[in-house]
């Protein structure tokens, strides 16, 4: 018994620590999405960051959201119509498509395709500047990192996110019709009312509440990681993939929890 | 450009030395990581006017202490007392405010690499939301101070690394604070450049009246401060022959003996050496102190010098 009680007593230790260290991470980083948000309500503001920042992860993400929206879109009219042949309904794919991109795929991949350009941008960046010790060259310099760094790069992402969902969504229908046109031959009358009157209002609350949320989970892990970091460019480069794994994970396991959320709010 | 606030309050709460006392205090500074202790029961004063150099191995903790002083990190135990506020307390948005009185040299210039030489420069000004024109000034003159003033357009990638450190200065000196930490300015330069640095610390010392704590691994660095000054009548480095017997500046004769500093009696001269080993001080003393020691583990410095 005693030598049971020996070997157990240093793993159970380990494993104690181990959450400890945990639950002391998520703290540091509720604490660290807390103050990017609060420093919106005093000054100093960075608006001119904030502004680079939109630029970069909106406009500089466009080529790529516009791209693969389109195929999305595509590849979902291919995929449904296959189905819809069966029972004669190709009519439907319209309904079929629009919901589709609407409600998750549009919200979910362009978050993702987010998380994977910028999510890593982020942390490479503001990591190189911590081993680098500009972070705290900024603070040397009394300038909050947090405020001058994170609050930017949330508030931009938090704004962007959407407007990119919005035009994936958008591009999706494109090129949905335009597979549903050279395919199904349905006609763009046909296809553009029936995928317009499929939407109500339940739908795109959630396609547009979705991608805020995401935004925000995809630009604090993304900082967090970032500012956390240690061990010189191979800490910087454990950080870039941590961030987009990280994000990745964490906006597909709540958009389950939204999704069901706003599913039951809007009696669906 | 941004929006941000000057800095609240009176304009200069922390960078006025408190008189009679010392303008940096540590008292028993105690720091550790996984790893052990770092520093172990550390006190000693830097008087204003002071440069204090500190010496020692890589990993003795001489940059910790800079960075302590600076608020950067907080002491597991002690205190660090700066410009009469003890820093270790100060909570982070009082310290963004006590750091605007004090100029920081990293060891590797960390200047932001995204911004130009001048916008490097000019950073802390631009927080402070100072007139652009007065902003151009200065930044201009502060250049000028380091000879690096053909660079202003230039980014810290195309620079070499004794130019970095140049801009690193130029950065600190700015906004002419009272106070420079300089983090192995020479560390990883050819003796030339070295020298310049060198000479660019001894005319903000002997030009601008700045105190500094400055970390470094090069015993000639030391003796470069201690017995050389900036002659602002020739513009000039000369010899100072009466170093280490000079008449004593600082501290005030009743408040002499209570510093840790050992010098006793008030004739402390302007540069004082504080090696470091195993998280204590090992040598607190003037340069040419150390010169004469007769120590192993000291003579093991004074012959990297040779």
């Amino acid at each position: 018994m005693p030598e049971e009680k020996e070997t157990f007593e240093p793993v159970a230790s380990a494993i104690v620590e181990g959450i400890k260290r945990q639950v002391l991470v998520v703290q540091d980083y509720a604490k660290l999405s807390f103050q990017s948000l609060a420093n919106l309500f005093s000054p100093p503001h960075y608006w001119t960051d904030t502004l680079e920042q939109m630029d970069i992860i909106g406009v500089g993400s466009l080529p790529i959201i516009v791209l693969t929206g389109f195929f999305i879109g595509g590849v979902l009219v291919l995929q449904t119509a296959s189905q819809f042949e069966r029972f004669g309904e190709t009519a439907l794919t319209g309904d079929a498509v629009a919901l589709a991109l609407v409600r998750e795929l549009g919200p979910a991949i362009t978050a993702l395709l987010v998380a994977g350009r910028n999510a890593s941008g982020i942390a490479s960046e503001l990591g190189s500047m911590v081993v680098t010790e500009q972070v705290d060259a900024m603070r040397a310099l009394g300038t909050d990192p947090i405020r001058k760094l994170m609050t930017p790069r949330v508030v931009a992402t938090v704004l962007m996110l959407p407007l990119l969902t919005a035009v994936s969504d958008f591009v999706g229908l494109v090129g949905g019709f335009l597979v549903a046109y050279f395919t199904l031959r349905l006609g763009p009358v046909q296809f553009w009312t029936r995928a317009i009157h499929a939407l109500d209002f339940g739908d795109l609350v959630q396609g547009l509440l979705k991608p805020f949320v995401f935004a925000f989970i995809i630009s604090t892990v993304a900082c967090f990681m970032g500012l956390r970091v240690k061990g010189g460019t191979q800490g910087v480069g454990r950080a870039t993939t941590s961030a987009v794994v990280v994000s990745s994970v964490i906006l597909l396991v709540t958009d389950t929890f939204i999704t069901r959320i706003l599913l039951w709010a809007f009696h669906k | 450009m941004t929006s941000a606030a000057p800095p609240a309050g009176p304009s200069k709460p922390y960078g006025e030395p408190v008189p009679g006392e010392p303008l940096i205090s540590f008292k028993d500074i105690r720091l550790g990581f996984e790893e052990g202790d770092v520093l172990r029961g550390i006190s000693f004063d830097v008087w204003p006017g002071e440069t204090k150099i500190l010496l020692g191995e890589g990993g003795s903790g001489k940059t910790l202490l800079m960075k302590l002083a600076a608020g950067l990190m907080r002491p597991d135990a002690g205190t660090v007392t700066v410009m009469g506020q003890n820093i270790g307390e100060m909570p982070e948005k009082d310290l963004l405010n006590f750091r605007r009185h004090i100029g920081f040299v990293f060891q590797e210039g960390a200047l932001f690499d995204s911004m130009t030489v001048a916008e490097n420069v000019s950073f802390r000004l631009d927080e402070e939301k100072v007139d652009e024109s007065e902003t151009d000034t200065r930044v201009r003159e502060a250049l000028r101070f380091v000879e690096m003033e053909p660079s202003l357009e230039k980014y810290p990638g195309e620079l070499s690394g004794g130019m970095r450190r140049r801009v690193s200065i130029a950065r600190a000196l700015v906004d002419h604070p009272p106070l420079i930490f300089y983090d192995s300015p020479t560390a990883g330069l050819d003796p030339v450049t070295c020298q310049t640095i060198i000479t660019l610390i001894l005319r903000g010392r002997d030009a601008q009246g700045v105190t500094s704590l400055l970390a470094t691994q090069r015993v000639q660095d030391a003796f470069g401060l201690a017995h050389f000054r900036f002659d602002e009548a020739t513009g000039q480095i000369v010899r100072d022959k009466e170093n280490g017997a000079q008449t004593p500046k600082f501290p005030p004769v009743e408040n002499a003996g209570n510093g840790a500093n050992g010098a006793g009696n008030g004739a402390i001269p302007p540069t004082n050496v504080l090696v470091l080993r195993d998280g204590k001080i090992y040598f607190e003393g003037p340069a040419d102190e150390l010169l004469r020691s007769s120590d192993e583990y000291l003579k093991k410095f004074l012959a990297s010098a040779e």
